[in-house]
């Protein structure tokens, strides 16, 4: 038995049985494939967990087949499963398997329903490939997988060339930071003969190895990262992700794919302990991407845009942690951000559902009775998000506040700014929330006729997302994982003061919300009032920083611009075919010409005969 | 100069000759007669080289030659013939549409 094998290939099964086969089999077959495969993933990796725990966190080892000898150079495919991995795959698995079921009810009129689950089952194999992979090697091919169907579920509704187009900008942008991942993988070969996490692992443990550039490394991996988490500069695709359907973005782009980053950097943590400045660039990052998305989040007016604005904070909050060393507590809020972001955005779909495909929440509210119970859980999941205790979102920002103000890497500073965000995320969730449910309403009257709740398929999902949300914060995650990842030290000097921030940081959380109430409790005029106040600052967030417009300018065009003028027109209508017809006019010309000759002239045909032979004679005898 | 440079100057004089009829006279009988010119010049150095040689065959293949260009002119004489019945002209500028 191969269970790790088996976890890995059940969601590939479902793949290729609703690709090739989905359109004869029927809604229900397709359903139950789709589902049922994930679900079965599900169950077998709650059973390595259980023999885990039993065997006390000992790895499990799977070397499944030997990919490539080259010259004594071995690379398996192989598995592992630590508690880290653990973690990762009963996330991916399980959120996976309830947002596959919620897709059934939310994909149930699409005429692509069985190209929708062959791609999701897709995006499972790849990301469990990604956190079950022994290999970096593994890992990148999970990681490229993953981005490719991601491609394919951004572009899932290629007709409308606005959504092809933002897959597109996903597969591209992610392209950027995958040559840094390959460029540090290839150095990390080269210095260590072995891409196996464990030896990667071990060897830095003992020590950063003088022969390697570990700062270099670091950095190119935290590039690859950036990119597949949207960390700044390379954060512009997740907005424009959102063209994909709802289900994906909570599964893709909020719960699984996009803390593929946060996983590499933790998977590799000994390599970031023996390169301080990366850390402190990573910390760096993650805090500049946690306050410039919340801040771009307050203005979207786009349900999803807001709840992905909302992501790429809380990925930046990860990124801060991983940057001072507190590992554990990255992964902590890697693991209650997957419930309560997949919660929010699974409600955002529930909500599009009901009002039959409207997203701008300047056409919302007054939601709150139409639909309860997906109100009921978008609400706690906004509490949890917001940092309100006793919910999961509290307990993991809590830990990367504390961790970002006292371990040895952090700062007061970092915790000042990480505080602000917080207060920042609570007051742009909480608008979230009254625009859409709670103020008077703003809807056609013709989308507020058919509001209806969603399908139990829908809304028991959220029901035990939510549920999670609310109880996930209860384990105690950084102490289950630390065996593996250190728990960083802390400034004797700073010790006391957990709980004084403690308190500061939920005073922070309930001013957003009382900041929100108090702007747009009554509806958005207040709001717009205020933004009719700062036009140009109003115009800034609302354009993202006009960080797409920067990259089109200083990028897209002189690319471009290269390619269509220097390699098109210069390179191959210019050069390559230029010679090619060129040769051939040449040719054509030159037997025009001689063609004269023959004319039908025999006296001439007899003179130039004859002062040939009269040449190849002289040739003949010339050095006689 | 001995007999054989003679000869050979003469066998020489004789091709050039008859090359140069070819090339400028346009009379196709008169082409014809050039070409038999060059022939013989051809023949006069082979049996001028033979009798240096004190060879028989070089006779032999001299008597070979005069046969064949017999031959060739049987030939070509009837040739000629046709093609001024077609044009009712020996110049061979007239019959250049025959180049294929």
């Amino acid at each position: 038995m191969l269970p790790l094998t088996a976890i890995v290939l059940l969601p590939l099964i479902g793949f290729l049985v609703n690709g090739l086969a989905g359109r004869r089999l029927g809604h229900r077959f397709v359903s139950i494939i789709g589902c049922g495969l994930p679900l079965l993933a599900f169950a077998v990796a709650v059973h390595c967990c259980l023999d885990l725990t039993a065997s006390l966190g000992a790895a499990r080892v799977e070397n499944l087949y030997t990919w490539a000898d080259v010259d004594g150079h071995q690379f398996a495919i192989g598995f592992w499963f630590d508690r880290l991995s653990a973690v990762m795959t009963l996330i991916v698995t399980g959120v996976g398997s309830a947002i596959h079921v919620y897709s059934t009810g939310y994909m149930k009129d699409d005429p692509g329903y069985a190209r929708y689950f062959a791609y999701l089952n897709l995006f499972l194999f790849f990301m469990l490939l990604l956190v079950l992979g022994r290999s970096l090697l593994v890992c990148f091919v999970g990681w490229e997988g993953v981005g490719l169907a991601s491609y394919l579920l951004i572009g899932f509704w290629f007709e409308d060339p606005d959504k092809a187009r933002a897959g597109k900008k996903a597969f591209i942008t992610n392209r950027v930071g995958d040559a840094g991942f390959l460029l540090g993988m290839f150095l990390l070969y080269h210095g260590l003969g072995t891409l196996d996490l464990d030896h990667v692992q071990a060897v830095f443990a003992a020590g950063a190895p003088a022969a390697l550039s570990g700062e270099l490394i670091a950095l190119l991996l935290f590039i690859g990262a950036t990119g597949k988490s949207a960390q700044i500069p390379l954060h512009v695709w997740l907005p424009d992700a959102m063209a994909g359907p709802t289900p994906v973005s909570a599964l893709i782009h909020a719960a699984t794919m996009v803390t593929a980053g946060v996983y590499l950097i933790a998977r590799l943590h000994g390599i970031y302990e023996h390169a301080p400045l990366t850390s402190e660039l990573i910390a760096a990052i993650g805090l500049l991407t946690a306050l410039i998305a919340a801040t771009v989040a307050v203005v979207q007016t786009d349900i999803k845009k807001v709840l992905a604005w909302s992501t790429i904070s809380q990925l930046g909050y990860m990124f801060l942690a991983l940057g001072v060393g507190a590992y554990g507590a990255a992964v902590f809020h890697l693991y209650t951000h997957a419930f309560f972001k997949a919660c929010l955005f699974l409600g955002a779909g529930s909500v599009i559902h009901a009002l039959g495909g409207e997203q701008d929440i300047r056409r919302m509210g007054g939601l709150a009775r139409r639909i309860p119970v997906t109100f009921a859980t978008f609400a706690i999941a906004t509490a949890a998000i917001a940092g309100l205790p006793p919910l999961a979102g509290f307990f993991s920002k809590d830990e990367i506040l504390w961790y970002a103000f006292a371990s040895e890497r952090g700062a007061p500073l970092l915790w000042a700014v990480a505080a602000a965000t917080a207060a920042l995320s609570a007051f742009y969730m909480f608008r979230l929330l009254w625009l859409t449910f709670l103020t008077p309403s703003r809807m056609a009257a013709q989308t507020a006729e058919h509001v209806h709740e969603s399908p139990p398929a829908m809304t028991g999902v959220l029901v035990l997302l939510a549920a999670f949300s609310v109880v996930a914060g209860f384990v105690a995650l950084p102490q289950f994982l630390e065996p593996l990842l250190p728990v960083p030290a802390i400034h004797a000097a700073l010790a006391g003061y957990q709980t004084p921030l403690l308190c500061a940081s939920v005073a922070l959380a309930l001013a957003g919300l009382a900041a929100a109430v108090l702007v747009y409790g009554r509806g958005p005029a207040r709001a717009e009032r205020l933004a009719a106040h700062f036009p140009a600052l109003h115009r800034l967030l609302s354009g993202g920083y006009y960080v797409d417009e920067f990259y089109a300018l200083t990028v897209t065009r002189p690319i471009l611009w290269l390619a269509a003028r220097v390699f098109l027109r210069g390179g191959d209508q210019r050069l390559i075919d230029g010679t090619l017809n060129g040769l051939a006019a040449l040719f054509q010309r030159a037997a025009g010409r001689l063609s004269r000759v023959q004319a039908g002239a025999l006296q001439l045909y007899v003179l130039l005969a004859g002062l040939g032979i009269a040449a190849c004679v002289a040739w003949a005898l010339h050095d006689v | 100069m001995d007999s054989t440079q003679l000869l050979l100057a003469l066998s020489i004089a004789l091709f050039v000759l008859g090359l140069t009829g070819v090339i400028i006279r346009r009379n196709a009988l008169v082409m014809l007669m050039c070409m038999e010119l060059m022939v013989n010049a051809v023949v006069l150095s082979l049996v001028t080289f033979a009798a240096r040689m004190a060879s028989a065959s070089g006779a032999v293949l001299a008597l070979l030659i005069f046969v064949v260009a017999a031959a060739e002119i049987a030939i070509a004489i009837p040739i000629v013939l046709l093609l001024v019945r077609q044009r009712r002209t020996l110049d061979v500028g007239a019959y250049s549409s025959l180049k294929g």
